[in-house]
């Protein structure tokens, strides 16, 4: 078991350095000088220049400048906003609640939707609930997510006037960020009205944002359930009399969730994805919105830091997905 | 094989039964026809689109802006799907529009498809040197989640139509190297492989004109919905700004403004968004037909 953790995590160290050396390389890869790219507009004399190269570290031997970059990540500091002048760090964690929050939901959302339509489909296979649900997914899956996000605000925002156009909560509420979840929060503030106004920004983000995930889950869910159900201790079941009802919940699905499980783990990335487009279309105050934000403004020290970051959360999740997975089935950690 | 001793002998008869078969079990798949159908004709679109447009796809008619499409109150046959917000002709952008999609979809995978092929191929035969550098730079590309990649490369490349086409080849490129070197490992297991390396063929020879085409099936399969993802990577760059940029009539960047008319021209949002979603949904079920067809191995899985 032990050899097993060890080497799947030397297995990242690696993958882990590669993606340092290329949030690294991202500010040098930029044709043109950094410091004019970054100043924008703005005239630059030479002084200024060199003051500013000096100010970035740009004026080191490369190899010296890596060296730095690790040193400091390692100790949290990712650098400063060029925009707003906060570490990249902090502004990083104050906005991560925000994605999680919203991630969470959509994540939720899927499951309890996509697990029950894909046993429906398996149960029923080729009748129409098995194509309905197979062609919906087939939709979900091939689906622009902003294009649907635009379609919902306009249908229940606009049309039928139910949900809030964007943002986490309306204006004239401001409880204390206490765990920078909404949700948490406005629970706590002991105000049902935030609670709700929480609630209702909260839905058409989480549809948008889960619809992929659901999508890829139904697919999986079905695909898993027709294995199972051919297995010998199904029909043993069966035929002890075992009532339908506990046959599929006890004895297959239980089986059929295992391969699910991993697939859910391998979600985190469609959805870090996902959240760019969802939080820039809700005005979301996430990562993926402060991103692209940063990517408009030429805030290189944000993109860099947010790249690094996103990616480090990515490996581990995948990593923890893995010794997870290492430790409900043996017959992977056995193997090499 | 008792069709055999009826076929008439062709040029290459091995390849021409390998393709009737295929198309024996591919036409089985009525979906997936109608999708190549529906593909085939889009391409037809795309292709003779400045011939067919009914107008420019970037004249703005002053006069005609937000025309609701034709059939409804307000519309002419003049603009069958309307028009947008400066007075441009929708259809005819939607027309310009799959001309771009496709092309960024067609160069993105090609970008992607080769150096993977090469690259891929390269592990799998120099295992020792070669496999571990690969592979270790390719997980790092894989730890990037799809269009945080792309949009890492147009960050430093900047937007535009072919820096597009370059991060959504970067972000394809680990899925083809993965494949194509899992399933070259494979294949060298083989007899085939050993009698051609003991009747003296190169590593260069084998790699591309013995094993490659025997890879060939599922790399099909993945390049076409690398297609498919390739588009709509491409209309979600356009939509965050960082694509193909305005005023060229990209299905995505024609949504980046969409927002604004929401609640007063609905078909400058939905139109788009349409073209998009059917494309995609016909490659996929195309793709899905082709690995039902091409990789029975692969049919089981979701």
């Amino acid at each position: 078991m032990l050899r097993y953790f060890f080497r799947r995590i030397g297995m990242v160290i690696p993958t882990f350095i590669g993606i340092t050396i290329l949030a690294f390389a991202l500010i040098h890869l930029i044709p043109g000088d950094p410091v004019e790219v970054m100043m924008g507009e703005r005239a630059v004399d030479p002084q200024m220049h060199a003051a500013a190269l000096h100010r970035f570290g740009l004026d080191l031997p490369l190899p010296v400048q890596y060296l730095h970059y690790i040193e400091h990540a390692a100790r949290g500091d990712l650098g400063v906003s060029v925009v707003t002048n906060i570490s990249v760090t902090n502004e990083f964690f104050t906005r991560f609640p925000a994605t999680v929050e919203l991630s969470l939901c959509a994540l939720l959302f899927a499951l309890i939707v996509g697990v029950p339509a894909g046993v429906a489909a398996a149960l029923k296979r080729g009748s129409v609930v098995d194509h309905t649900v197979m062609g919906t997914a087939l939709t979900g899956y091939s689906m622009p997510i902003f294009w649907w996000g635009l379609l919902l605000i306009m249908f229940f925002s606009v049309w039928l006037g139910w949900t809030p156009v964007s943002g986490r909560i309306s204006v004239e509420f401001d409880e204390p960020v206490v765990t920078g979840f909404m949700l948490i929060d406005t629970w706590l503030s002991g105000d049902p009205g935030a609670f709700r106004s929480a609630v209702s920004h909260l839905i058409l983000p989480t549809i948008v944002l889960g619809t992929i995930p659901l999508a890829v889950i139904a697919r999986m869910t079905r695909s898993s359930m027709l294995e199972v159900l051919r297995e010998d201790y199904i029909r043993t079941a069966r035929a002890k009399g075992l009532s339908p009802a506990r046959v599929i919940v006890m004895h297959a699905l239980r089986n059929a969730l295992i391969p699910v499980v991993t697939v859910v783990g391998l979600q985190v990335g469609t959805l870090l994805a996902g959240a760019v487009l969802t939080e820039t279309l809700f005005s979301w105050p996430g990562i993926g919105k402060w991103l692209i934000d940063a990517i408009a403004r030429r805030d290189y020290p944000v993109v860099q830091g947010g790249i690094l970051l996103i990616a480090t959360l990515v490996i581990v999740v995948n990593l923890l997905v893995d010794l997870l997975y290492g430790v409900l089935n043996p017959r992977i950690r056995h193997t090499r | 094989m008792a069709e055999l001793q009826f076929t008439p002998s062709v040029a290459s008869p091995r390849s021409f039964l390998a393709l009737r078969e295929f198309w024996k079990q591919f036409s089985k798949n009525r979906g997936a026809v109608a999708a190549g159908s529906l593909l085939l004709v889009l391409l037809l679109i795309a292709v003779f689109a400045p011939w067919l447009v009914p107008h420019s796809p970037i004249e703005q008619y002053r006069d005609s802006v937000k025309i609701p499409p034709a059939w409804l109150a307000g519309g002419s046959w003049h603009f069958v799907l309307g028009t947008d917000e400066a007075g441009r002709d929708i259809l005819s952008r939607l027309m310009y529009g799959a001309r771009l999609s496709l092309f960024i979809g067609f160069v993105s995978v090609v970008l992607a498809l080769i150096p993977g092929i090469v690259l891929g191929l390269i592990a799998a035969f120099f295992a020792k040197w070669t496999d571990a550098p690969i592979m270790r730079s390719m997980d790092v590309l894989l730890a990037l989640p799809s269009l945080l990649l792309a949009v890492a490369v147009v960050a430093v490349l900047g937007p535009g139509l072919a820096n597009t086409m370059m991060a959504i080849g970067v972000v394809g490129l680990p899925g083809y190297v993965r494949l194509t070197r899992a399933s070259a490992l494979g294949e060298l297991q083989k007899d085939y492989v050993t009698a051609s390396r003991v009747a003296g063929a190169g590593s260069l020879r084998l790699m591309f004109s013995q094993v490659l085409p025997n890879c060939a099936a599922p790399l099909i399969v993945q390049g076409t919905l690398g297609f498919s993802t390739a588009i709509l990577d491409a209309a979600a760059l356009g939509f965050l700004g960082l694509g193909v940029q305005p005023p060229s009539a990209e299905w995505g960047a024609m949504l980046a403004s969409a927002r604004d008319y929401i609640d007063n021209a609905w078909w400058i949002v939905t139109m788009p968004g349409i073209a998009i979603l059917i494309t995609v949904l016909a490659i996929n079920l195309l793709g899905d037909g082709l690995r039902d067809a091409l990789d029975p191995k692969l049919k089981r899985m979701a």
